[in-house]
């Protein structure tokens, strides 16, 4: 195939797809995502290629979709749940936590669930409290699930149909301010392997590690900083579980300085992790604290303002930045 | 108890029937307002749910309700919260992410509430606000008050495992419970009967023991009557259920055109209007001229328009106010991750 112009929604229908042209076994189960073609529109018009059968559109039952989708695959079938809105993943934390997470280990390695749970998160559409969190964190701290979150269309296609082939449960966040975001891919060239991080620029003054939309952001400040002489490297993680640890710490030693960014709230989360990790690790080579730039430690408003206050942007990230390299200058 | 039967519409007291259409002319027009918002770029976002078409219910079962009475709402209760004395003005404002919205700009269409009018909490999670009520009627009990309190809901939510948890506890202890739910035929695209193999809900709290009726929400009077009902022996300690059959008149929110419907069932749907029917009634029944209910019109849209204005010349909340109220006053705030940055990097 040649390129062509895809949106992240674009490239995770096609990956749908083809991954169920395909696998015949592959069905997704969800509220909304036959005849309304998903929310976000996602799965628009698949019910008309696979039918009803295999496009299920369900009550608003979040913990027995869920539940459903743990059983099809330990049944046999290659389930793609979805939850509308990550929000609503605390009703579902039994079936993914207790059932979907532990079943392999608890009963002796018997049995996987081959399940991937797509859903949506992230603020930008003055959605409030309950329909705009980053709670990543929570399966990320659920040992058993995978956790997939893609920044780019390439991505948002190929993790997809990586998930998809994966023997253990997958989380699968996407950015509900991402699904119009625009780029020129050719999803013919080979893909990363699953559970790699890339580096989306090298610099030789800090690295700064993210993922999702916030890679965005910290691109956006890198280009800023390198006109002002600064030069970041910039990871993004694609998966947190599996992490990809070794470009980061090799990066880290190199560079010495290391900035984290994370749409989620600071306290005990993805940013926290990543922070305490290359701490521990890279600790003789850093010449700073590592920083976190992360969610503020508050719920969403629905307020335009206190919304996109609440969550990193690119001039916070740059100006971190510019004090972590120069030598820390007093605010 | 299933639908009672035999009703006549002349047997019935002709007094409310005014009192009820005001509640649903000022629901509609509120709810035109927030259409209007919308489309002037004015309002938080897009995930704004009308209740055109559902007046009744809101107009209905809080006629039944009193001072003191406690309830909770879906993310469709605009109507409901007006029904039970929100001020417009305040409660556009918050539509509009303004400070002098109920909730300061923080909570939004889906997240309005004035803990003083009993409400305690409009809810974007479907069947989120349902089990609350199971304990402000233990709450009712244990004080003594006298107090019901009742939790609407849309039809969606009758697929959520927590309504049946929450009426079954309701039933076997015996509380001051009214179970609400707004059968407007819709969750988002689906229709009641692709979301359920037995339609008829109100069998579902019968089986748990709660009194359980379904009333059509074309008949403001008929919704009243059986809310009275219900509601009087939820004070006796029977809860109830009572479904409100009704039609979504619009989208889902502000950008669903509703394309999984055909026009011909919403022209029908639309058909079944409590507002439009109410004024028929009150015109054929002599309870009201043409006159009044123009002079009616005028200045409730006065009052609606005026909920705009204000929400217009609404200040943003400041971008300080986002650590308020996370938790009590008296207690810290949390530390901006900015400060917490300048104090890591100060460090040397
Ligand atoms: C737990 C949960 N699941 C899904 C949603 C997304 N959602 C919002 S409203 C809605 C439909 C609700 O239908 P119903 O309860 O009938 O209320 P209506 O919108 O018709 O008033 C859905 C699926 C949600 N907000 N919360
Ligand atoms: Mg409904």
């Amino acid at each position: 195939m040649a390129l062509q112009e895809l949106t992240y929604r674009d490239a995770l229908r096609q990956a749908l797809i083809n991954a169920m042209r395909e696998n015949p076994d592959v069905v997704i189960i969800g509220e909304e995502v036959g005849r309304y073609g998903g929310a976000y529109a996602v799965t628009k018009d698949l019910i008309k290629e696979f039918g009803a059968e295999r496009v299920i559109d369900t009550p608003i039952s979040e913990p027995a979709i869920v539940g459903a989708a743990v059983g099809a695959a330990m049944a046999g079938l290659r389930p793609v749940a979805e939850l509308m809105y990550v929000d609503f993943i605390g009703m579902t934390m039994d079936q993914l936590g207790n059932q979907a997470a532990k079943i392999r280990y608890m009963f002796g390695g018997q049995i996987g669930v081959p399940m991937v749970l797509r859903t949506q998160g992230g603020t930008g559409r003055s959605a409030g409290a309950q329909h705009s969190q980053s709670l990543e964190a929570y399966v990320m701290h659920t040992p058993g699930l995978r956790l997939a979150m893609p920044a780019t269309v390439a991505d948002a296609y190929h993790l997809l149909r990586q998930a998809l082939t994966r023997p253990d449960p997958v989380v699968f966040i996407e950015h509900k301010a991402l699904y119009t975001m625009k780029e020129t891919v050719d999803l013919d060239v080979p893909p990363l392997p699953w559970g790699r991080s890339a580096v989306r620029r090298t610099g030789k003054d800090l690295v700064i590690v993210t993922y999702s939309r916030q890679l965005h952001h910290v691109m956006d400040a890198a280009g800023k900083l390198a006109a002002e002489g600064i030069e970041a490297t910039v990871i993004d993680l694609r998966t947190l579980n599996p992490l990809d640890f070794e470009p980061i710490r090799e990066h880290v030693e190199r560079v010495g300085r290391a900035m984290v960014v994370s749409e989620g709230a600071m306290t005990a989360g993805v940013a926290a992790e990543l922070s305490a990790r290359i701490s521990e690790e890279c600790f003789d080579f850093l010449e700073d604290p590592v920083v976190r730039v992360a969610g503020e430690d508050i719920p969403i408003s629905v307020s335009p303002t206190l919304e996109a206050g609440s969550v990193p942007g690119v001039r916070l990230i740059a100006d971190t930045a510019r004090r972590m390299v120069s030598g820390r200058v007093a605010a | 108890m299933t639908k009672p039967e035999g009703r006549h519409p002349a047997a019935r007291p002709n007094s409310a029937l005014p009192r009820h259409y005001r509640v649903m002319r000022r629901i509609r027009s509120f709810e035109e307002r927030v259409g209007e918002l919308f489309v002037r770029g004015q309002s938080a976002g897009s995930m704004l749910h009308l209740s055109i078409g559902e007046e009744s219910a809101a107009a209905g079962v809080c006629a039944a309700m009193e001072g003191g009475d406690t309830f909770t709402t879906h993310h469709r209760g605009h109507g409901i919260f007006l029904a039970r004395g929100a001020d417009p003005a305040r409660m556009m404002a918050e539509i509009g992410g303004k400070e002098a919205g109920y909730c300061h700009g923080k909570g939004g269409s889906m997240h309005i509430a004035d803990m003083g009018l009993g409400h305690l909490g409009a809810n974007a999670i479907v069947g989120g606000g349902i089990a609350a009520v199971v304990g402000a009627g233990l709450a009712a009990r244990h004080f003594g008050s006298g107090r019901i309190s009742a939790a609407f809901f849309g039809d969606g939510a009758t697929g959520q495992g927590i309504l049946y948890e929450s009426m079954n506890m309701a039933a076997l202890w015996r509380l001051p419970c009214l179970f609400v739910c707004i059968n407007n035929q819709y969750g988002m695209g689906t229709r009641i009967d692709q979301a359920t193999a037995n339609p008829r809900l109100h069998e579902r709290a019968l089986a748990f023991g709660l009194a359980g009726e379904t009333v059509d929400g074309l008949d403001v009077e008929a919704v009243a009557e059986a809310a009275a009902r219900l509601v009087a022996g939820a004070r006796r300690g029977q809860p109830a259920f009572l479904a409100v059959d009704c039609y979504r008149f619009y989208g889902h929110a502000r950008k669903d055109k509703s394309p999984y419907r055909d026009t011909a069932e919403e022209e029908a749907g639309r058909r079944k209007d409590p507002v439009a029917h109410a004024r028929a009634l009150l015109l054929q029944r002599g309870l009201a001229a043409e006159t009044d209910l123009a002079a009616l019109d005028s200045e409730i849209d006065a009052e609606m328009d005026a909920a705009i204005d204000f929400t217009i010349a609404q200040k943003e909340p400041p971008l300080s106010s986002m650590f308020r109220d996370v938790y009590a006053p008296e207690e810290p705030e949390p530390e901006p991750v900015r400060a917490r940055i300048d104090r890591v990097l100060a460090r040397d």
